[in-house]
């Protein structure tokens, strides 16, 4: 209990181990507890970041989704107008080439009938001519009543 | 209990407050001293080679646990003990930043030496108040000495060497950054020129001289102050172990208690230790009107 050389002895002891705290263990940890800091700092940083960043890309997407969507029901009504333009076309082609068709059959049942008719006018007249000789016995010259047979032929 | 029937109360008392103090006594000559008596003989020139012993010992377990886990410090993900002393420096560094305004490397490191040494050495109250020095006593017979004389005290800061050598560092660096921070003159000033002026000289230099001397003397007999009184409290209830099964149940309740109360008391007086050192050295950088 008295004050003697110990004091002195604790003092200088106390130093060196306050000097070898600020040598070599204070520096160490404080730099380590400070990067740690830091680091954890910027982790907060970029997680922020990525938050906007994603809100932001999500708004982007919704608006690329609005136009694609824009986009198709354009497409949807263009192609079905077309495709009712082409069936209207398809129609119209239709009908000209029926009334086409129609208006050939009808000219060649024109021409058949008229081909026919003269046909059956040729032949009733040579009938006729035929059974005119047999009638009269060859009465009647051939070439002399030809006219007369044939004008009889074509009132039929 | 070390006590046996030869050894009175006071006997045993006196017997823990005695240092294992090592000098030269007048009579006897070079050696440890037999008694307290001859310990106080011996006078200036003698060492207290308990106190040294535990302190250096307790000493160079923080600076070797500390020097460990710094060396293997990372940023990344901290191990279990590298946690722990991160806890420490954490705390230790909030509080300098907290009360040290100026800018100084020594602060930190000052501050955590304080703490970390002061906290193990009082943790050494928690001991079994005999256990250590009878060992030690018993050790000591074996080389022909008495048990009786051989004294051994394991709390180093219930040393007032201790607690003042730490204190008297304080004060000299107070001092000496008081004089870096402000000059001589300023310093001088300050301790002559305020509260009362230029006239009021004498007044002001016994006012702040008390003031300017009260730091190391506050610091060192607080902190000697708790804890020698934790440790006779220890004393006094181990005498109460021998005499009777009642007492020896009581004893061994009273000193549960205390020791669970002394853990507050010794993790509170390392604190305040810290924490005055540090305001006292932020009183030191600043610079007074």
């Amino acid at each position: 209990m008295n004050i003697n050389l110990t004091l002195f002895a604790q003092m200088i002891a106390f130093a060196v181990f306050v000097g070898f705290c600020m040598k070599f263990i204070w520096p160490p940890i404080v730099t380590a507890l400070a990067e740690r800091k830091a680091k954890i700092a910027e982790g907060l940083a970029a997680a922020e970041r990525g938050h906007q960043e994603k809100a932001l890309g999500e708004q982007r997407a919704l608006v690329l989704i609005k136009d694609a969507k824009a986009a198709a029901a354009d497409i949807v009504a263009q192609a079905q107008k077309r495709a009712t333009e082409i069936v209207e076309e398809a129609k119209a082609d239709a009908r000209s080439e029926s009334g086409r068709v129609v208006a050939a059959a009808q000219a060649e049942i024109d021409r058949e009938t008229n081909r026919a008719r003269e046909e059956l006018r040729e032949r009733v007249a040579t009938l006729a001519v035929a059974a005119a000789e047999k009638i009269l016995h060859k009465e009647i010259d051939i070439k002399a009543h030809k006219g007369l047979v044939e004008s009889f032929a074509k009132q039929l | 209990m070390a006590a046996s029937e030869t050894l009175t109360s006071q006997a045993y008392i006196q017997h823990h407050l005695t240092n294992l103090t090592l000098g030269v006594h007048p009579e006897h000559g070079f050696g440890f001293a037999h008694s307290s008596a001859e310990a106080a003989e011996m006078g200036f020139w003698a060492i207290n080679v308990d106190t040294m012993f535990f302190s250096i010992l307790l000493g160079y377990l923080f600076i070797w646990f500390f020097r460990r886990v710094a060396d293997q410090m990372t940023a990344g993900v901290p191990s279990g003990a590298q946690n722990f002393v991160e806890w420490i420096v954490d705390f230790v560094e909030e509080n300098v930043r907290g009360s040290f305004t100026a800018k100084n490397p020594l602060v930190g490191p000052l501050a955590l030496t304080i703490f970390a040494w002061v906290f193990l050495m009082n943790l050494m109250d928690l001991i079994p108040v005999d256990l250590i020095p009878h060992l030690f006593g018993q050790l000591m017979s074996l080389f022909g000495a008495d048990p009786h004389h051989v004294f051994l005290r394991v709390v180093p800061t219930t040393d007032p060497n201790a607690t003042f050598g730490m204190a008297l560092v304080v004060f000299g660096l107070v001092l000496y950054y008081s004089v870096k921070m402000k000059g001589i003159g300023g310093f001088a000033s300050e301790l002559t020129m305020q509260p009362f002026g230029k006239w009021g000289l004498p007044a002001n230099l016994l006012l702040e001289g008390i003031s300017l001397l009260s730091k190391p003397l506050s610091l060192a007999l607080r902190l000697f102050g708790n804890m020698y009184a934790g440790e006779m409290i220890f004393i006094l209830i181990a005498l109460l172990y021998g005499s009777s099964m009642v007492l020896n149940i009581t004893g061994g309740m009273l000193q549960f208690v205390w020791a669970v109360f002394h853990i507050l008391i010794i993790t509170l007086q390392a604190f305040i230790f810290m924490v005055l050192t540090i305001v006292y050295l932020d009183m030191a950088h600043q610079e007074h009107h």
